[in-house]
């Protein structure tokens, strides 16, 4: 076996893959290839020939790479699952992360460990991300929704701007509802109207 | 509360239908149905305990028992979610080549859509290339069982390659398959888009097939039989409701939702009505029984059917055929279903293995209450299998 692992990042975000690269070139001394494209992944992958893949489980090419698992000739190597349960903690932490790994049968699992460890920590900072960014989103998009509600009391009201949000207030109130509801409800059925 | 993982495809169905029609409510369960992006991340959120039980390809479980793919998890089938469901597609290419060769596209004829395929294939020297969802699935097994029958070495004769779904039309647009194998509704989305021709719907090729079974962990069965019977039952239950012609419109709004399919009700309506556009240009085709959930105790795992499923298996790769006959025999649990269901008033098969393919036509056999038919189950090749007495 080689002395340096080599390790496949199946990513095909470009940014990421490259995020997901720098966290493990700061983890040990790895031969790394991102590959970011989906056309004949598993050939693209039986020719680089490595030690493992690291792939994100919501990618749904992640099937692809089950092909490897079936050692469908005398040069292919078999390839195992990491998530066995040799290590089930560290399984659970990938599952949990959203990050899946193929390793090649029989490495040990004191090698693996480092690549896997800087993986989950960067999968759970995407994740991180990618919530934040979505609360974000959904955020501005209820600030909109609620001023043009707003607006639209405000007119058909004659009330000011503070008035109007009272108004807006005490129906979400009155109904047990968030005031971004109320005000997306009454956004769209006066789309009706109009 | 218990968390059940599927793949948006239109048989997950009974799962989707338990959950919205209150039938899993009625067994006093509450079904978080959590959507997967692919079959072995599926698989692993069943395996650790992410899941307790999902929506699952037959050959998977079985393939885990062999020692195939997987974490070594054991599971196993309560019971079958769905018979049959999947179209095979030929790219527009190959479809040309087959109609100047004479096949009328008839989507019926096993013997005559194989052999136009295998004659009007690729160029000489190429391998016909085929893409299915996932190596253990039914998509794949049949599709090695219909084209050696029919004489071309399967699998060296043919390169069945991995293709997402999703991506399945697009792999077939650019080039990089002849065929594929899919559940619907993606075949039918592969015609919308102008790049497929739609030959053969699986069930055309074994009738008796096993499609998507109700997958758990072996040991969650062991340890939660008050609980399983009870999943079993809503499932039971939500697929004697698809089993109503009445119940179909609106089945097919509710898989259409956002949160299940997400797709066009008028797609999804195909595959539940069996009423299938094959073509770009518009050619119909009606498939009774295209994909069934309930009729003639389709729902029942025989364990014959996991033992055909371990045979197969274990040819194509290698494995020891009497050891995987009997590995696979543990994989579905037709115990469990009885257990479930006898109570409920269901009518349940007494056997709980039968000779597969040898059943022609409908016809009556013995259960515990009531009259009980099985439907045919024949192969294409008229071929039967006998978990007793398979060659090994």
């Amino acid at each position: 076996m080689k002395d340096r692992l080599s390790v496949v990042i199946v990513e095909m975000d470009r940014e990421r893959g490259v995020l997901i690269e720098e966290s493990l070139r700061v983890a040990g001394d790895f031969d790394i290839t991102v590959v970011g494209e989906t056309n004949d992944l598993a050939g693209k992958i039986r020719d680089l020939n490595p030690d493992m893949v690291l792939v994100d489980i919501a990618n749904p090419s992640r099937d692809v790479l089950e092909e490897l698992t079936i050692a469908s000739g005398p040069m292919v190597r078999p390839v195992a699952m990491f998530v066995d349960r040799s290590d089930e903690a560290l399984t659970r932490a990938a599952i949990e992360a959203g990050v899946s790994a193929y390793v090649v049968d029989g490495l040990k699992s004191d090698r693996v460990k480092p690549i896997l460890d800087a993986a989950v920590t960067r999968f759970n900072m995407f994740h991180r991300m990618r919530v934040e960014l979505a609360t974000t989103k959904r955020a501005l998009e209820e600030r909109k929704v609620i001023d043009r509600a707003k607006g639209m009391i405000m007119k058909a009201r004659r009330v000011d701007e503070d008035e109007a949000y009272a108004i807006l207030r005490k129906a979400a109130m009155d109904q047990g509802k968030r005031v971004a509801d109320v005000a997306q409800a009454l956004v769209s059925t006066a789309g009706l109207l109009s | 509360m218990l968390s059940v993982g599927f793949i948006p495809l239109v048989d997950a169905a009974p799962l989707i239908v338990a959950q919205e029609m209150g039938f899993a409510a009625e067994e006093g369960l509450a079904l978080d149905l959590l959507p997967a992006p692919s079959w072995s991340s599926l698989r692993d959120l069943l395996a650790f305990g992410r899941v307790d039980a999902a929506h699952m390809l037959a050959p998977v479980p079985v393939a885990s028992a062999l020692g195939l793919g997987g974490s070594g998890v054991e599971m196993c089938a309560l019971s079958v979610l769905s018979m049959n469901g999947n179209v095979i597609g030929v790219s527009n290419g190959l479809a040309a080549r087959m109609r100047n060769g004479g096949h009328g596209f008839g989507f019926d004829d096993a013997h005559a859509a194989g052999a136009a395929i295998i004659t009007a294939g690729p160029e000489a020297g190429a391998r016909l290339r085929i893409g299915v969802p996932f190596p253990f699935s039914m998509h794949a097994e049949l599709l090695y069982y219909w084209l050696s029958a029919l004489g071309l070495p399967a699998p060296q004769g043919v390169e069945v390659r991995t293709v997402p779904p999703p991506l399945m039309a697009e792999a077939m647009a650019s080039g990089e398959i002849d065929a594929f194998c899919v559940g619907e509704p993606w075949g039918s989305i592969a015609v919308e888009k102008g790049v497929a021709t739609l030959l053969l719907p699986t069930r055309a090729i074994w009738q008796g097939a096993p499609e998507k079974v109700l997958a758990v962990r072996k040991g969650w069965a062991d340890d939660e039989p008050e609980l399983s019977a009870r999943l079993i039952r809503a499932v039971w239950k939500a697929q004697r409701w698809l089993f109503a012609p009445d119940s179909r419109a609106l089945a097919g709004e509710i898989l259409a939702r956002p949160e299940y399919l997400a797709m066009p009700v008028e797609v999804i309506d195909r595959a539940l009505t069996g009423n299938l556009c094959i073509s770009p240009g518009g050619d119909m085709r009606q498939v009774p029984d295209f994909v069934t959930f309930y009729k003639n105790a389709a729902s029942f795992p025989w364990r014959s059917q996991a033992q055909w499923i371990g045979y197969q298996l274990a040819a194509r790769m290698g494995l020891d055929r009497a050891e995987a006959l009997r590995k696979a025999s543990h994989v579905f649990r037709p115990d469990l279903y009885r257990a479930a269901l006898d109570p409920a008033g269901a009518v349940i098969p007494g056997a709980s293995s039968k000779i597969e393919g040898s059943i022609r036509v409908e016809t009556p056999v013995a259960s515990g209450a009531g009259r009980l038919f099985l439907g045919p189950d024949s192969f294409f090749d008229g071929k039967s299998f006998d978990p007793e007495r398979a060659n090994l």
